[in-house]
């Protein structure tokens, strides 16, 4: 930025009297819930009025906690993904820890031929290719499994979702919860019996998330 | 229609024997020379400048040369690079003009008189010659006359003549000594013996005796060069190919210092697919070794690129992983198909979405750097097996991403969220025992019996099952039986 802009826009501040600022967006409020980030409907419907964005916001980061397989971690995301296949985009599964099985997916909205599924040979490449796809915002959402996540791979994936504007999920053991992460959402997923419960660990725009766990 | 007369520009290569040595060699030293003749009476053929002021001079035999300039670097003619070099000049011209000739030795004759205006004059196209021999690293000389090989004459002749109409390239001609005229040494030499010195001389000449003194095919020679005979030369098609290689003097064991030279290579690639109006999909890198195998780097791309920068950024990915197994003597590049180039076609309301394109690009990064086969697409196939009925299968070409279309009617939907409920979204590659028995059975059983006919013979009744740690599976057991569970997916 130029010195002229940045006087411009000091010029700018001056004139507006602090009543004004509220209406600013990027002054956050509190407990206010100003929802002006574009989002993607969750497809469930409690999930959606959870988060104050109303859907997954788009170019966060989401931590998907979980403990064991077969939980219905990916539940949480099929209806949002199943959406995102109406644009000619992939979405693209990153190291998952089993093979992503075609008739299933077809099943659940998901066509098969949008999927790109990348199997790396180390977690390194795995987070290269993981920020590569969320910086290049040609992908509809990126799915990854990561062996292991540091503060700063996070970081670095949260701001390549900012940039290239996508959707990233990340699925980890919910042994991490107590790790600090940059992730702007973060939520745990378990099954009781038929239904599946959803707690918001975290959430950006939100003071406290709530205690209670909510079912899909 | 103004049809313009045609116009001829040749080039006339300095030293082509140096040139193609230098360009084989990815650091060609200052002082260097070029060896021809007899094995054990080696000559200097041509010599670089740093040579040249040295004192060496072509012609000299190679102890002379040697006695003057001790640190002078002695190359062998190396024929195959010559013409190597001279299909890229033809390769280079093509861009510039469909008619291009090699007929000529040591010269490239391209057809301009059609595509002056397109080149803002002949002034114009010169500079714009001159600059690409420039970067070319090659020293020609040029000229301009309504007939090739005349052309070519001139261009041997002196740099940068320019005749337009006949009239003048008659005068031109008519000043020529004969011994420069392309004429057969026979004829040439009689002729020197009758006394005569320039062409001006013989076309006073009866006809009939100058035929009987140099015979008929010197005399059709003369024909042809002052445009009483026509002169057809053969055109020249661009390569469905392209092959060139680069020695390198260090022995490098990095890939790094093999970057300026891929890059080179790579951009007289992009020379020739330019002319061929091509791309390539699919080539070999070479790495030579002294003593060893060569180790071949294949490089296949989704589709057709041409782009040099493009094309070294994925290659130097690929490159990168390798493991060299030892130090390299050479650098090689073959592609032996270059098929037809389609630009990416934009969208007229692209706008809207301009990140959607990008995906070919992204996709080719990651398969650069990852490998081929790290980049997979799961396919359905019509099998009652689930192992076969939903697998992985690599990328080997751009399929595109389908535009899903929102499911219509009720039975399909219906179906849909059966199978859903049914089939797991994580299959397990194959399957294992399950730790304990299922705390409760949620559904089935389904049984699947398939494949007997070739030799995967599946018997399974399958059930979906909740475990203790509340997680919902796949799992089958023999048939009829509740016992020996088999853990075959998760209902992630």
């Amino acid at each position: 930025m130029s010195a002229s802009s940045v006087a411009a826009e000091h010029a700018a501040m001056a004139d507006s009297s602090v009543l004004a600022l509220p209406v600013r967006g990027d002054v956050w409020r509190g407990r206010r819930r100003t929802a002006p980030v574009p989002a993607l409907p969750t497809g469930h419907a409690g999930l959606d009025a959870l988060l104050p964005a109303r859907g997954w916001p788009v170019g966060m980061l989401c931590e998907i906690l979980h403990e064991g397989d077969g939980v219905g971690e990916l539940r949480v995301v099929m209806p949002a993904l199943a959406q995102l296949a109406r644009q000619a985009r992939p979405v693209i599964w990153i190291a998952p820890p089993y093979q992503p099985y075609a008739p299933a997916l077809d099943a659940q909205g998901l066509p098969p031929a949008g999927q790109r599924v990348i199997q790396p040979d180390s977690d390194r490449q795995a987070l290269w290719a993981a920020e590569q796809c969320l910086r290049a915002g040609s992908c509809a959402a990126v799915l990854l499994w990561p062996a292991n996540l540091s503060i700063t791979a996070s970081r670095r994936l949260q701001l390549a979702a900012e940039t290239g504007r996508g959707h990233g999920f990340v699925f980890r053991h919910r042994r991490h919860l107590v790790d600090a992460s940059p992730a702007p959402i973060r939520l745990s997923v378990r099954r009781d019996h038929d239904s599946i419960r959803i707690h918001l660990d975290k959430c950006r725009g939100l003071l406290a998330p709530p205690a209670e766990e909510i079912a899909l | 229609m103004n049809m313009r007369a045609p116009l001829w520009a040749c080039l006339h290569l300095r030293a082509p024997a140096l040139a193609a040595v230098q360009r084989r060699l990815a650091s060609p030293p200052s002082l260097l020379a070029v060896s021809d003749g007899a094995e054990n009476r080696p000559w200097i053929l041509a010599c670089s400048a740093a040579a040249s002021t040295a004192g060496v001079r072509p012609g000299q035999s190679l102890p002379a040369a040697r006695a003057l300039c001790p640190a002078l670097k002695v190359q062998r003619r190396d024929p195959a690079a010559e013409r190597e070099l001279h299909e890229l000049l033809g390769a280079w011209a093509y861009g510039y003009s469909d008619q291009v000739s090699l007929e000529l030795p040591e010269a490239v004759a391209l057809e301009v008189g059609g595509s002056l205006k397109l080149f803002r004059g002949w002034p114009n196209l010169e500079r714009l010659l001159r600059e690409d021999l420039a970067r070319l690293g090659l020293e020609a000389s040029l000229a301009l006359a309504p007939r090739p090989r005349a052309a070519w004459l001139l261009a041997r002749r002196q740099d940068g003549l320019v005749v337009e109409d006949e009239v003048r390239l008659q005068q031109h001609l008519d000043a020529l000594p004969i011994v420069e005229a392309g004429l057969a040494a026979s004829a040439s030499a009689a002729l020197r013996a009758m006394g005569f010195l320039r062409l001006r001389e013989l076309a006073a000449l009866p006809r009939d005796s100058l035929g009987r003194r140099i015979g008929p095919e010197a005399l059709a020679q003369l024909d042809r060069l002052y445009g009483r005979a026509p002169d057809p030369l053969p055109r020249w098609q661009p390569p469905a190919h392209f092959e060139s290689t680069l020695e390198f003097d260090a022995r490098p064991t990095a890939i790094e210092p093999l970057l300026f030279a891929l890059r080179r290579l790579l951009n007289e690639l992009a020379v020739v697919l330019h002319a061929r109006d091509g791309g390539v999909q699919h080539f070999r890198l070479l790495l030579l070794h002294e003593d060893r195998p060569v180790t071949t780097v294949p490089v296949g791309l989704l589709r057709a690129e041409r782009d040099p920068a493009r094309l070294l950024e994925l290659t130097r990915a690929r490159l990168e992983r390798v493991a060299l197994p030892a130090p390299i003597a050479g650098l090689g590049l073959i592609a032996d198909a270059l098929p037809p180039f389609r630009p990416a076609i934009a969208d007229l309301f692209a706008q809207a979405r301009p990140d959607a394109s990008d995906w070919p690009l992204l996709l080719e990064r990651l398969r650069a750097r990852l490998g081929d086969g790290a980049i997979l697409e799961p396919v359905v196939s019509a099998d009652h097996r689930p192992e076969r009925a939903g697998t992985l299968r690599a990328l080997d070409r751009d399929s595109g991403i389908p535009v899903a279309s929102p499911r219509t009617g009720s039975a399909s939907i219906g179906h849909a969220r059966q199978l859903a409920e049914t089939r797991p979204v994580w299959l397990l590659p194959r399957p294992v025992p399950l730790r304990q028995p299922p705390l409760r059975i949620v559904s089935g059983p389904e049984r699947l019996e398939s494949g007997w006919w070739d030799g995967g013979d599946v018997r399974r009744d399958y059930y979906v099952v909740e475990t203790r740690e509340g997680q919902r599976a796949w799992a089958y057991c023999p048939p009829g039986r509740r016992e020996g569970w088999m853990l075959h997916g998760w209902f992630a």
